[in-house]
């Protein structure tokens, strides 16, 4: 099953064209890696899948519904964790958890099932009362993740989520994204770190508002004849 | 939506500069301007400008310094003299008696005093002034019961410096406006564009959640803890200064209730169209609260300022509940006499609500 259909879709503030024609689909239980520079229409095309903006024209579906008539759907089906972590820093772990699964309408049951489950993944025991303030940025993120899949959505969106951590915990947060998707759910993810790039299973580089290339790490190396994704992007980007 | 209004105390409450605007600085504030304005009422310097020497003006004025309130720093001569011994600062008052002011009262039964008072401060000068005009009232009651035609003294004022004569009783208005304003205005537009600085405005727009749902959870904690404060300050005033209370408290609180609505609606309208913390902050500063406190007559008359500042005084809505406040308090009118300064504040309330959404709906697409 398709998580996400994208034909056509152009994105026009004034004259500019932030997002042109792109076309993709991301299947369910990939890792999709959405790279770019800055500016080259990346965050553009999250928000618009998010249901932040809408799209100047195209046909864009996400977890099965339709963007244009069916927001509130995709609202409910979607995770969305953005590049400032998203968590009310002057509210306790507990607290958080409770917001977000209020938010997303979990009985009080289930958010309490969560907060021990979470607790427990991340092993925060010792820090269940302290602020999310004064948490290392490493389990902030973390929690973060597994906060925005509260709700058990098929697809979620990470906007440069390893923003400023250190390469330990970067390829630990990887790890849970690749337990995430083992367990079928999908997750779309924008970075800038290269080396990242080369953990997802499919990659679409973004260049000029253009989808300039779209594959697996591995066949992206082999087309461009480069020995890492940074190498094939500076190519792209370069033109 | 509950959760989002516990999710607001919450943070409230932990935010102890949160915690100090809402309530500290109401509180001390009116204790400031309350305690800084009262003043002991005795032994009050009193200059005596006789012009007529009759027993009756000496009567008077033997009376008065009976009285244990006033003691006499000097008569005085001429005219002149008045402007000089308020200008050294320790005279308080002058009582005038005119040219021929014992035969008036004789021939007419009708003679007039005339009372200048110093009314840099203004409590002092409003108690002195009731002070003289209860002895002379004593002494003419005295002298009524023995003749037979009644006999009058006209008392003229005139209240040197503040015409106006503010005290706490003009302050509390103007404090419990400020406030609101503040504390509506300000804490809502910030605590609305920190959520968009942290990040976590999107995720609440990426969930299900409505829009007005989140704009009223951030609005009704803000609504309940303004409205607390206010009552605070109501009650200060008139347990510790004895504020007059002529007019009804229902309508009042209703009154203010809409105030603090307006104000809201206005910090919403802020927090859209600034993008951070700090320009929400001056936006509220500087294009509020400084007008507020300089334009609304809470400080400065606005009857002696330039027709242009007139003007801009008549769009900013604490001025019209400066208005509300002192009709209800201090005179006692009920809502017919204040109909108009509500329906201009409902009408404000509109029009920033109106342009909040219509913001908010812009910044989605």
């Amino acid at each position: 099953m398709k998580q996400v259909i994208v034909k056509n879709l152009v994105k026009k503030f004034g004259a500019f064209v932030a997002n042109d024609h792109l076309s993709f689909e991301v299947e369910q239980g990939e890792i999709f890696g959405f790279l770019g520079a800055n500016g080259a229409g990346k965050t553009t095309t999250i928000r618009i899948l998010c249901g932040l903006s809408a799209p100047t024209s195209g046909e864009v579906k996400v977890a099965t519904y339709d963007i244009y008539t069916q927001r509130e759907q995709i609202k409910k089906h979607i995770g969305y964790m953005s590049q400032k972590f998203s968590l009310y820093n002057d509210l306790s772990i507990s607290e958080n958890i409770r917001l977000y699964g209020g938010i997303y309408g979990l009985s009080r049951k289930a958010i309490k099932e969560k907060i021990e489950e979470y607790i427990e993944k991340l092993q925060l025991k010792e820090y269940q009362t302290l602020k999310v303030f004064d948490l290392p940025l490493g389990v902030k993120q973390k929690l973060a993740f597994l906060v925005a899949i509260i709700h058990n959505p098929p697809i979620v969106f990470l906007d440069e989520p390893t923003g400023g951590v250190d390469p330990i915990t970067r390829r630990q947060f990887w790890e849970m994204l690749y337990e995430e998707a083992n367990n079928g759910k999908t997750i779309f993810v924008t970075t800038h770190y290269m080396d990242e790039a080369e953990y997802c299973h499919r990659v679409s580089i973004m260049v000029d508002g253009k989808i300039a290339a779209l594959d697996t790490p591995e066949a992206l190396k082999q087309k461009y004849k480069a020995d890492s994704i940074e190498k094939v992007f500076i190519k792209l980007a370069r033109g | 939506m509950r959760i989002f209004i516990i999710k607001e105390f919450l943070q409230i409450i932990r935010d102890r500069r949160s915690l100090l605007i809402l309530f500290g600085i109401p509180v001390v504030q009116i204790l400031l301007f309350g305690f800084a304005l009262k003043s002991e009422m005795k032994n009050v310097h009193l200059a005596i400008f006789d012009q007529s020497k009759d027993a009756y003006s000496q009567e008077i004025s033997r009376k008065m310094l009976a009285s244990g309130y006033f003691i006499l720093d000097r008569n005085l001569a001429n005219a002149q003299e008045m402007d000089d011994v308020f200008r050294e600062g320790k005279v308080r008052e002058i009582l005038v008696f005119g040219n021929n002011f014992g035969e008036e009262l004789e021939k007419n039964g009708n003679a007039k005093i005339q009372i200048i008072t110093d009314a840099s401060d203004p409590n002092t000068a409003n108690i002195v002034y009731s002070y003289t005009q209860a002895i002379i009232n004593d002494y003419l009651m005295e002298i009524n019961a023995t003749t037979i035609k009644p006999l009058m003294i006209n008392i003229e004022t005139q209240m040197r410096y503040n015409p106006e004569l503010k005290s706490v009783f003009m302050f509390v208005p103007g404090i419990i406006t400020i406030i609101l304003m503040l504390v509506s205005t300000m804490m809502t537009s910030i605590s609305i564009t920190k959520e968009k600085e942290m990040g976590t405005m999107e995720v609440l727009l990426v969930s299900p959640v409505k829009p007005w749902q989140i704009i009223m959870g951030k609005v009704v904690p803000y609504v309940i803890l303004s409205f607390i404060s206010a009552i605070i300050i109501l009650m200060i005033s008139y347990f510790v200064f004895l504020m007059p209370f002529a007019g009804s408290l229902g309508l009042l609180l209703l009154e203010t209730i809409l105030f603090i609505v307006l104000a809201l609606s206005l910090g919403v309208f802020i927090s859209t169209v600034s993008k951070t913390q700090q320009v929400a902050m001056l936006l509220s500063m500087f294009a509020l609260l400084l007008p507020t406190i300089l334009l609304s007559g809470f400080i400065f008359p606005v009857k002696n300022m330039p027709e242009i500042l007139i003007w801009i005084s008549h769009l900013l809505p604490p001025k019209w509940f400066v208005i509300i406040i002192k009709n209800i308090m201090i005179k006692g009118n009920g809502f017919m006499l204040v109909w108009k300064e509500t329906a201009i504040l409902v009408g404000m309330t509109i029009l920033f609500i109106s342009l909040s959404i219509k913001k908010f709906k812009v910044r989605l697409e």
